[in-house]
Protein backbone atom coordinates (compact mmCIF):
# COMPACT_ATOMS: atom_id res chain seq x y z
CA UNK A 1 0.00 0.00 0.00
CA UNK A 2 0.90 3.48 -1.01
CA UNK A 3 2.07 5.89 2.04
CA UNK A 4 -0.28 8.67 3.03
CA UNK A 5 0.63 11.66 1.33
CA UNK A 6 1.59 14.33 3.53
CA UNK A 7 2.02 18.56 2.65
CA UNK A 8 2.92 21.20 4.44
CA UNK A 9 2.22 25.05 3.32
CA UNK A 10 2.92 28.53 4.63
CA UNK A 11 1.23 31.55 3.96
CA UNK A 12 1.58 34.72 5.84
CA UNK A 13 3.64 33.55 8.58
CA UNK A 14 6.99 33.95 10.30
CA UNK A 15 8.78 30.09 9.44
CA UNK A 16 7.79 29.68 13.69
CA UNK A 17 5.33 26.63 12.83
CA UNK A 18 7.72 25.15 10.27
CA UNK A 19 10.03 25.17 12.96
CA UNK A 20 7.89 23.94 15.90
CA UNK A 21 7.40 20.73 12.97
CA UNK A 22 10.75 20.52 12.61
CA UNK A 23 11.17 20.70 16.56
CA UNK A 24 9.45 17.10 16.54
CA UNK A 25 13.50 16.19 16.28
CA UNK A 26 13.84 12.19 15.98
CA UNK A 27 9.91 11.82 15.60
CA UNK A 28 10.17 13.66 12.46
CA UNK A 29 11.79 10.66 11.08
CA UNK A 30 8.85 8.76 11.81
CA UNK A 31 6.49 11.04 10.21
CA UNK A 32 8.70 10.45 6.90
CA UNK A 33 8.58 6.74 7.25
CA UNK A 34 4.77 6.81 7.64
CA UNK A 35 4.15 9.80 5.46
CA UNK A 36 5.35 10.46 1.55
CA UNK A 37 5.69 14.67 1.83
CA UNK A 38 4.72 15.83 -1.53
CA UNK A 39 4.74 19.52 -0.66
CA UNK A 40 6.62 21.14 1.82
CA UNK A 41 7.90 24.81 -0.03
CA UNK A 42 9.90 25.28 3.33
CA UNK A 43 12.56 22.51 3.20
CA UNK A 44 12.09 20.76 -0.15
CA UNK A 45 12.06 22.26 -3.53
CA UNK A 46 8.24 21.88 -5.37
CA UNK A 47 6.77 24.35 -7.51
CA UNK A 48 2.98 25.28 -8.35
CA UNK A 49 2.87 23.00 -10.77
CA UNK A 50 4.07 20.03 -9.03
CA UNK A 51 1.18 20.75 -6.50
CA UNK A 52 -1.80 21.75 -9.54
CA UNK A 53 -0.49 17.85 -11.12
CA UNK A 54 -1.87 16.36 -8.40
CA UNK A 55 -5.18 14.48 -8.40
CA UNK A 56 -7.64 16.23 -6.24
CA UNK A 57 -8.21 14.71 -3.24
CA UNK A 58 -4.78 12.94 -3.01
CA UNK A 59 -3.12 14.50 0.00
CA UNK A 60 -3.98 12.56 2.78
CA UNK A 61 -3.46 15.84 5.09
CA UNK A 62 -2.07 19.18 4.51
CA UNK A 63 -0.89 21.70 7.37
CA UNK A 64 -1.29 25.05 6.15
CA UNK A 65 0.27 27.77 8.80
CA UNK A 66 -0.24 31.14 7.73
CA UNK A 67 -2.78 33.52 7.18
CA UNK A 68 -3.92 34.80 3.84
CA UNK A 69 -3.72 38.49 2.89
CA UNK A 70 -2.86 38.64 -1.23
CA UNK A 71 -4.03 36.42 -3.87
CA UNK A 72 -0.94 34.14 -4.26
CA UNK A 73 -1.97 32.72 -0.60
CA UNK A 74 -5.71 32.90 -1.65
CA UNK A 75 -4.90 30.77 -4.60
CA UNK A 76 -2.94 27.95 -2.61
CA UNK A 77 -5.65 27.86 -0.23
CA UNK A 78 -8.22 27.19 -2.44
CA UNK A 79 -5.56 24.78 -4.59
CA UNK A 80 -4.76 22.98 -1.15
CA UNK A 81 -8.42 22.59 -0.80
CA UNK A 82 -9.33 21.35 -3.52
CA UNK A 83 -6.33 18.68 -3.28
CA UNK A 84 -6.17 17.62 0.14
CA UNK A 85 -8.65 15.25 2.01
CA UNK A 86 -8.20 16.89 5.30
CA UNK A 87 -6.94 20.51 5.41
CA UNK A 88 -5.71 21.61 8.86
CA UNK A 89 -5.27 25.52 10.00
CA UNK A 90 -2.25 24.42 11.77
CA UNK A 91 -0.70 27.67 13.99
CA UNK A 92 -2.41 30.61 14.93
CA UNK A 93 -2.26 32.42 11.83
CA UNK A 94 -4.26 29.96 10.07
CA UNK A 95 -6.28 29.53 12.82
CA UNK A 96 -7.56 33.29 13.68
CA UNK A 97 -5.25 35.54 11.83
CA UNK A 98 -2.15 35.73 14.09
CA UNK A 99 0.45 38.37 14.08
CA UNK A 100 0.37 39.25 10.78
CA UNK A 101 -3.46 39.95 11.27
CA UNK A 102 -2.84 42.95 13.53
CA UNK A 103 -1.92 44.05 10.01
CA UNK A 104 -5.76 45.16 10.12
CA UNK A 105 -5.44 47.97 11.90
CA UNK A 106 -4.71 49.35 8.89
CA UNK A 107 -4.95 48.90 5.14
CA UNK A 108 -3.27 47.83 2.27
CA UNK A 109 -2.51 52.28 1.04
CA UNK A 110 -1.66 52.59 4.94
CA UNK A 111 1.12 50.03 5.38
CA UNK A 112 2.54 51.18 1.71
CA UNK A 113 2.62 54.73 2.70
CA UNK A 114 4.57 53.26 6.00
CA UNK A 115 6.61 50.76 4.13
CA UNK A 116 7.78 51.99 1.33
CA UNK A 117 7.84 56.26 1.81
CA UNK A 118 7.92 57.00 5.83
CA UNK A 119 9.78 54.46 7.72
CA UNK A 120 13.08 56.92 8.63
CA UNK A 121 15.46 53.68 6.90
CA UNK A 122 13.56 54.19 3.19
CA UNK A 123 14.95 56.33 0.62
CA UNK A 124 13.01 56.43 -1.90
CA UNK A 125 12.84 59.79 -3.90
CA UNK A 126 11.06 58.40 -7.04
CA UNK A 127 8.10 57.38 -5.14
CA UNK A 128 8.67 53.75 -6.53
CA UNK A 129 5.74 51.34 -5.24
CA UNK A 130 5.61 47.74 -6.15
CA UNK A 131 3.71 47.16 -9.70
CA UNK A 132 1.33 43.88 -10.36
CA UNK A 133 2.84 43.97 -13.60
CA UNK A 134 6.38 45.27 -14.95
CA UNK A 135 7.08 44.49 -18.30
CA UNK A 136 11.25 43.38 -18.48
CA UNK A 137 13.28 42.52 -21.59
CA UNK A 138 12.54 38.75 -20.72
CA UNK A 139 8.67 39.76 -20.25
CA UNK A 140 6.03 40.36 -18.21
CA UNK A 141 7.05 40.22 -14.24
CA UNK A 142 3.47 39.73 -11.69
CA UNK A 143 2.94 40.39 -8.01
CA UNK A 144 0.59 39.15 -5.93
CA UNK A 145 -2.55 41.68 -5.21
CA UNK A 146 -1.64 42.57 -1.33
CA UNK A 147 -5.42 42.78 0.50
CA UNK A 148 -6.71 45.39 2.62
CA UNK A 149 -7.78 42.92 5.14
CA UNK A 150 -5.87 40.04 6.40
CA UNK A 151 -7.71 36.50 6.72
CA UNK A 152 -7.51 33.57 8.68
CA UNK A 153 -7.35 30.19 6.83
CA UNK A 154 -11.53 28.96 7.45
CA UNK A 155 -12.21 32.74 5.95
CA UNK A 156 -11.55 31.36 2.72
CA UNK A 157 -11.77 27.47 2.45
CA UNK A 158 -13.36 25.44 4.33
CA UNK A 159 -11.08 24.06 6.96
CA UNK A 160 -11.54 20.13 8.68
CA UNK A 161 -9.36 21.17 12.27
CA UNK A 162 -7.99 24.20 13.76
CA UNK A 163 -4.40 23.60 15.51
CA UNK A 164 -3.63 26.57 17.87
CA UNK A 165 -0.29 27.87 19.07
CA UNK A 166 2.41 30.67 18.05
CA UNK A 167 4.02 27.83 17.17
CA UNK A 168 2.44 25.22 18.48
CA UNK A 169 3.85 23.39 20.75
CA UNK A 170 6.00 20.20 20.48
CA UNK A 171 3.83 17.95 22.36
CA UNK A 172 0.92 18.83 20.78
CA UNK A 173 2.27 18.49 17.35
CA UNK A 174 3.23 15.02 18.21
CA UNK A 175 -0.21 13.97 19.28
CA UNK A 176 -1.63 15.55 16.67
CA UNK A 177 -0.03 13.52 14.08
CA UNK A 178 -0.02 10.41 15.67
CA UNK A 179 -3.72 10.44 16.20
CA UNK A 180 -3.53 10.69 12.13
CA UNK A 181 -1.32 8.05 12.01
CA UNK A 182 -3.59 5.93 14.25
CA UNK A 183 -6.85 7.54 12.62
CA UNK A 184 -8.45 8.89 15.88
CA UNK A 185 -9.46 12.31 14.35
CA UNK A 186 -12.56 14.27 15.87
CA UNK A 187 -15.29 15.08 13.90
CA UNK A 188 -14.46 17.97 11.76
CA UNK A 189 -14.14 21.66 13.13
CA UNK A 190 -12.69 21.03 15.82
CA UNK A 191 -9.61 22.13 17.36
CA UNK A 192 -7.06 19.34 18.23
CA UNK A 193 -3.40 19.84 19.74
CA UNK A 194 -5.17 21.64 22.84
CA UNK A 195 -7.17 21.71 26.08
CA UNK A 196 -11.11 22.42 26.59
CA UNK A 197 -10.23 24.76 29.71
CA UNK A 198 -8.16 28.28 30.15
CA UNK A 199 -4.49 28.37 30.36
CA UNK A 200 -4.99 28.90 33.94
CA UNK A 201 -6.33 25.90 34.34
CA UNK A 202 -2.85 25.15 33.23
CA UNK A 203 -1.40 27.67 35.15
CA UNK A 204 0.38 26.27 38.56
CA UNK A 205 0.60 30.22 40.42
CA UNK A 206 -1.23 30.19 43.13
CA UNK A 207 -4.58 32.23 42.82
CA UNK A 208 -6.08 34.41 45.26
CA UNK A 209 -8.47 37.05 44.83
CA UNK A 210 -8.20 38.84 41.95
CA UNK A 211 -8.27 43.54 43.00
CA UNK A 212 -5.89 45.49 41.49
CA UNK A 213 -5.34 49.41 41.28
CA UNK A 214 -4.16 49.09 37.86
CA UNK A 215 -1.52 47.47 35.19
CA UNK A 216 1.74 47.57 35.03
CA UNK A 217 3.75 46.09 31.87
CA UNK A 218 6.06 43.23 32.31
CA UNK A 219 9.42 45.03 32.17
CA UNK A 220 7.93 47.66 34.79
CA UNK A 221 7.91 45.56 37.91
CA UNK A 222 9.32 42.13 39.10
CA UNK A 223 6.65 40.02 39.52
CA UNK A 224 6.69 36.98 42.26
CA UNK A 225 6.63 34.14 40.61
CA UNK A 226 4.64 31.90 42.85
CA UNK A 227 1.66 34.13 42.28
CA UNK A 228 -1.11 35.15 39.32
CA UNK A 229 0.79 37.28 37.41
CA UNK A 230 -3.34 39.27 36.91
CA UNK A 231 -3.23 39.83 40.90
CA UNK A 232 -0.28 41.20 40.55
CA UNK A 233 -1.27 44.15 37.86
CA UNK A 234 0.60 42.31 34.76
CA UNK A 235 -2.10 41.90 32.21
CA UNK A 236 -2.22 38.35 31.28
CA UNK A 237 -4.55 37.03 28.95
CA UNK A 238 -4.93 33.31 30.64
CA UNK A 239 -8.50 33.76 31.41
CA UNK A 240 -9.34 34.32 27.62
CA UNK A 241 -7.36 31.61 26.42
CA UNK A 242 -7.38 27.80 25.26
CA UNK A 243 -4.89 26.22 27.47
CA UNK A 244 -3.05 22.52 26.34
CA UNK A 245 0.22 24.53 25.64
CA UNK A 246 1.52 23.98 29.29
CA UNK A 247 2.04 27.70 30.02
CA UNK A 248 5.52 28.15 28.63
CA UNK A 249 5.47 31.57 29.01
CA UNK A 250 4.32 31.33 32.71
CA UNK A 251 6.97 29.33 33.68
CA UNK A 252 9.50 31.97 33.13
CA UNK A 253 7.60 34.81 34.64
CA UNK A 254 6.23 36.30 31.69
CA UNK A 255 2.06 36.37 30.97
CA UNK A 256 0.32 34.80 28.77
CA UNK A 257 -0.41 36.90 25.51
CA UNK A 258 -3.29 34.40 24.08
CA UNK A 259 -2.00 32.61 21.13
CA UNK A 260 -3.50 29.61 21.88
CA UNK A 261 -7.11 31.68 20.74
CA UNK A 262 -10.85 31.74 22.55
CA UNK A 263 -11.29 28.51 24.71
CA UNK A 264 -14.23 26.71 23.94
CA UNK A 265 -17.22 28.36 23.67
CA UNK A 266 -16.43 31.96 23.89
CA UNK A 267 -17.03 34.04 20.53
CA UNK A 268 -14.40 36.97 20.62
CA UNK A 269 -11.39 36.50 22.77
CA UNK A 270 -10.16 40.25 22.90
CA UNK A 271 -13.91 40.78 23.96
CA UNK A 272 -13.50 37.95 27.11
CA UNK A 273 -10.10 39.17 28.13
CA UNK A 274 -11.26 43.11 28.26
CA UNK A 275 -13.93 41.76 30.23
CA UNK A 276 -11.95 39.80 32.79
CA UNK A 277 -9.56 43.30 32.76
CA UNK A 278 -12.11 45.53 33.72
CA UNK A 279 -13.50 43.24 36.45
CA UNK A 280 -10.87 42.83 38.52
CA UNK A 281 -10.37 47.07 39.11
CA UNK A 282 -10.76 47.62 42.27
CA UNK A 283 -12.41 51.05 42.00
CA UNK A 284 -16.02 52.24 41.38
CA UNK A 285 -15.28 55.85 40.78
CA UNK A 286 -15.48 56.23 37.15
CA UNK A 287 -12.65 58.82 36.89
CA UNK A 288 -10.33 56.12 38.62
CA UNK A 289 -11.57 53.43 36.02
CA UNK A 290 -10.98 55.71 32.91
CA UNK A 291 -7.34 56.51 34.53
CA UNK A 292 -6.92 52.54 34.89
CA UNK A 293 -8.16 52.25 31.09
CA UNK A 294 -6.29 54.95 29.54
CA UNK A 295 -3.02 53.89 31.20
CA UNK A 296 -3.02 50.78 28.98
CA UNK A 297 -1.19 52.02 25.76
CA UNK A 298 -2.40 49.54 23.20
CA UNK A 299 -5.45 47.86 24.46
CA UNK A 300 -6.55 46.33 20.46
CA UNK A 301 -3.21 45.38 20.76
CA UNK A 302 -3.74 43.66 23.62
CA UNK A 303 -6.79 41.85 23.48
CA UNK A 304 -6.55 40.49 20.13
CA UNK A 305 -2.45 40.32 19.44
CA UNK A 306 -3.43 36.93 17.98
CA UNK A 307 -6.98 36.84 16.79
CA UNK A 308 -8.06 40.10 15.31
CA UNK A 309 -9.13 38.49 12.16
CA UNK A 310 -10.78 36.14 13.97
CA UNK A 311 -12.77 38.59 15.88
CA UNK A 312 -16.30 39.87 15.68
CA UNK A 313 -15.13 43.44 14.22
CA UNK A 314 -12.57 41.45 12.19
CA UNK A 315 -10.61 44.47 11.17
CA UNK A 316 -10.55 48.52 12.45
CA UNK A 317 -12.56 50.76 10.65
CA UNK A 318 -11.31 52.21 7.28
CA UNK A 319 -12.23 55.64 5.93
CA UNK A 320 -11.09 54.99 2.14
CA UNK A 321 -11.95 58.78 1.56
CA UNK A 322 -9.96 59.99 4.11
CA UNK A 323 -6.89 58.77 2.75
CA UNK A 324 -3.73 59.95 2.49
CA UNK A 325 -4.39 60.96 6.20
CA UNK A 326 -4.59 57.57 6.77
CA UNK A 327 -5.83 55.07 9.08
CA UNK A 328 -3.25 56.92 11.97
CA UNK A 329 -5.12 60.53 11.56
CA UNK A 330 -8.54 59.09 11.19
CA UNK A 331 -7.51 57.33 15.04
CA UNK A 332 -6.37 60.38 16.34
CA UNK A 333 -9.60 61.95 14.83
CA UNK A 334 -11.75 59.50 16.52
CA UNK A 335 -9.79 59.60 19.66
CA UNK A 336 -10.00 63.44 19.45
CA UNK A 337 -14.23 62.55 19.76
CA UNK A 338 -13.59 60.42 22.73
CA UNK A 339 -12.11 62.83 24.69
CA UNK A 340 -14.62 65.74 24.15
CA UNK A 341 -17.51 63.17 24.66
CA UNK A 342 -20.02 63.94 27.27
CA UNK A 343 -21.39 61.29 29.33
CA UNK A 344 -24.29 62.03 31.85
CA UNK A 345 -21.83 60.94 34.60
CA UNK A 346 -24.47 60.61 38.19
CA UNK B 1 -18.23 54.47 1.78
CA UNK B 2 -21.58 54.23 1.99
CA UNK B 3 -23.43 57.43 1.25
CA UNK B 4 -26.32 57.62 3.32
CA UNK B 5 -30.00 58.30 1.70
CA UNK B 6 -32.40 61.45 2.27
CA UNK B 7 -34.24 58.88 4.51
CA UNK B 8 -31.93 57.20 6.34
CA UNK B 9 -32.76 56.21 9.66
CA UNK B 10 -30.05 54.89 12.17
CA UNK B 11 -30.06 51.14 13.94
CA UNK B 12 -29.70 51.56 17.21
CA UNK B 13 -29.34 48.46 19.86
CA UNK B 14 -29.96 49.17 23.43
CA UNK B 15 -29.20 46.87 26.28
CA UNK B 16 -31.58 48.00 29.23
CA UNK B 17 -32.08 46.73 32.41
CA UNK B 18 -34.99 45.28 33.58
CA UNK B 19 -35.11 47.00 36.93
CA UNK B 20 -34.60 50.62 36.43
CA UNK B 21 -34.00 51.58 32.52
CA UNK B 22 -36.26 49.02 30.55
CA UNK B 23 -38.65 50.07 33.15
CA UNK B 24 -38.00 54.05 32.43
CA UNK B 25 -38.84 53.09 28.50
CA UNK B 26 -41.86 51.12 29.43
CA UNK B 27 -42.94 54.54 31.32
CA UNK B 28 -42.07 56.87 28.33
CA UNK B 29 -44.60 54.24 26.27
CA UNK B 30 -47.21 54.31 28.77
CA UNK B 31 -47.19 58.07 28.72
CA UNK B 32 -47.59 58.49 25.50
CA UNK B 33 -44.23 60.15 24.67
CA UNK B 34 -43.18 60.62 21.31
CA UNK B 35 -39.33 59.79 20.65
CA UNK B 36 -37.15 58.59 18.43
CA UNK B 37 -38.09 54.90 17.36
CA UNK B 38 -34.37 53.99 16.10
CA UNK B 39 -33.50 52.21 19.65
CA UNK B 40 -34.33 48.33 19.44
CA UNK B 41 -34.27 47.76 22.80
CA UNK B 42 -32.73 43.95 24.66
CA UNK B 43 -34.08 43.91 28.07
CA UNK B 44 -31.70 41.88 30.23
CA UNK B 45 -32.06 41.46 33.78
CA UNK B 46 -28.84 43.73 34.82
CA UNK B 47 -26.48 46.05 33.01
CA UNK B 48 -23.84 43.66 34.54
CA UNK B 49 -25.25 41.07 32.27
CA UNK B 50 -23.90 42.60 29.24
CA UNK B 51 -20.65 41.11 28.20
CA UNK B 52 -18.61 43.00 25.86
CA UNK B 53 -19.55 40.38 22.71
CA UNK B 54 -23.54 41.41 22.75
CA UNK B 55 -21.91 44.76 21.78
CA UNK B 56 -19.14 43.44 19.58
CA UNK B 57 -21.76 41.07 17.80
CA UNK B 58 -24.20 44.31 17.65
CA UNK B 59 -21.87 46.57 15.49
CA UNK B 60 -20.51 43.48 13.57
CA UNK B 61 -23.91 42.68 12.90
CA UNK B 62 -24.72 46.07 11.55
CA UNK B 63 -25.68 48.18 14.34
CA UNK B 64 -24.93 51.89 13.67
CA UNK B 65 -24.73 52.37 17.30
CA UNK B 66 -25.05 50.94 20.56
CA UNK B 67 -26.96 52.59 23.93
CA UNK B 68 -26.72 50.53 27.36
CA UNK B 69 -28.93 51.70 29.85
CA UNK B 70 -29.02 50.81 34.38
CA UNK B 71 -29.41 51.62 37.50
CA UNK B 72 -27.77 54.83 38.70
CA UNK B 73 -25.05 53.97 40.97
CA UNK B 74 -26.24 52.77 44.09
CA UNK B 75 -29.75 51.59 42.98
CA UNK B 76 -28.52 48.56 40.90
CA UNK B 77 -31.18 45.53 42.33
CA UNK B 78 -28.31 43.28 42.72
CA UNK B 79 -25.87 45.93 44.53
CA UNK B 80 -23.20 46.81 42.34
CA UNK B 81 -24.02 45.11 38.60
CA UNK B 82 -24.01 48.66 37.40
CA UNK B 83 -20.37 49.23 38.90
CA UNK B 84 -18.86 46.46 37.32
CA UNK B 85 -20.50 47.70 33.51
CA UNK B 86 -19.28 50.86 34.38
CA UNK B 87 -15.41 49.24 34.84
CA UNK B 88 -16.51 47.23 31.68
CA UNK B 89 -17.71 50.15 29.18
CA UNK B 90 -14.72 52.32 30.13
CA UNK B 91 -12.43 49.47 28.40
CA UNK B 92 -14.75 48.45 25.92
CA UNK B 93 -15.03 52.43 24.93
CA UNK B 94 -11.44 52.53 24.42
CA UNK B 95 -10.88 49.40 22.41
CA UNK B 96 -13.85 50.56 20.16
CA UNK B 97 -12.17 53.96 19.63
CA UNK B 98 -9.27 52.53 18.42
CA UNK B 99 -11.74 50.24 16.03
CA UNK B 100 -12.32 53.24 14.28
CA UNK B 101 -16.19 53.62 16.57
CA UNK B 102 -16.23 56.86 18.12
CA UNK B 103 -18.20 57.71 21.58
CA UNK B 104 -21.41 58.80 19.63
CA UNK B 105 -22.20 55.24 18.76
CA UNK B 106 -21.58 53.85 22.19
CA UNK B 107 -23.12 55.65 25.31
CA UNK B 108 -23.65 54.33 28.81
CA UNK B 109 -26.79 56.31 30.34
CA UNK B 110 -28.70 55.91 34.08
CA UNK B 111 -32.04 56.01 33.91
CA UNK B 112 -34.58 55.07 36.61
CA UNK B 113 -37.57 53.28 36.36
CA UNK B 114 -39.61 56.89 37.19
CA UNK B 115 -37.22 59.13 34.00
CA UNK B 116 -39.35 58.25 31.35
CA UNK B 117 -38.82 61.52 30.08
CA UNK B 118 -34.91 61.62 30.05
CA UNK B 119 -35.00 58.25 28.30
CA UNK B 120 -37.00 59.59 25.57
CA UNK B 121 -34.73 62.19 25.34
CA UNK B 122 -31.67 59.97 25.25
CA UNK B 123 -32.96 58.13 22.64
CA UNK B 124 -33.52 61.39 20.48
CA UNK B 125 -30.29 62.49 21.10
CA UNK B 126 -28.72 59.39 19.81
CA UNK B 127 -30.75 58.80 17.17
CA UNK B 128 -29.86 62.65 15.75
CA UNK B 129 -26.42 62.11 16.67
CA UNK B 130 -26.05 59.01 14.63
CA UNK B 131 -28.06 60.05 11.94
CA UNK B 132 -25.66 62.71 11.53
CA UNK B 133 -22.93 60.53 11.43
CA UNK B 134 -24.16 57.93 8.61
CA UNK B 135 -24.19 54.34 8.33
CA UNK B 136 -21.49 52.25 10.28
CA UNK B 137 -22.05 49.73 7.65
CA UNK B 138 -19.46 47.20 8.72
CA UNK B 139 -19.90 44.72 6.77
CA UNK B 140 -19.09 47.22 4.11
CA UNK B 141 -15.92 48.22 5.79
CA UNK B 142 -14.65 44.34 5.48
CA UNK B 143 -14.74 44.14 1.51
CA UNK B 144 -12.02 44.63 -0.48
CA UNK B 145 -11.51 47.69 -2.40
Amino acid sequence: MSKPKLALYWAASCGGCEIAVVRLYAKILDVAAFFDIVLWPCIMDFKYKDVEALPDKSIDLCLFNGAVRNSEQEHMAHLLREKSKVLVAYGTCAYLGGIPGLANVANREAIFQRVYHETPSTINDDGVRPQLRYQVPEGELTLPVFYDTVRTLAQVVPVEYFVPGCPPVKEQTEAVLQAVIEGRLPAPGSVVGASDKTVCDDCTRIKEEKRVRGFYRPYEIIPDPSRCLLEQGIICAGPATRGGCGGPCLSVNMPCRGCYGPPPNVVDQGGKLLSALASIIDSQDPDEIERVADAIPDLLGICYLFGLPASLLRRVRQDRRAFPAGVTGELAREQGDLAVMTQRAP
Amino acid sequence: MVVPSDNYEPRIVGFLCNWCAYQGADLAGTSRMAYAPNVRIVRVMCTGRIDPTFVLKAFSSGADGVIIAGCHPGDCHYSEGNYKTTRRIAFLRKLLAQMGIDGERFRLEWVSAGEGAKWAQIADEMSAAVKEKGPLAWRENLKEA
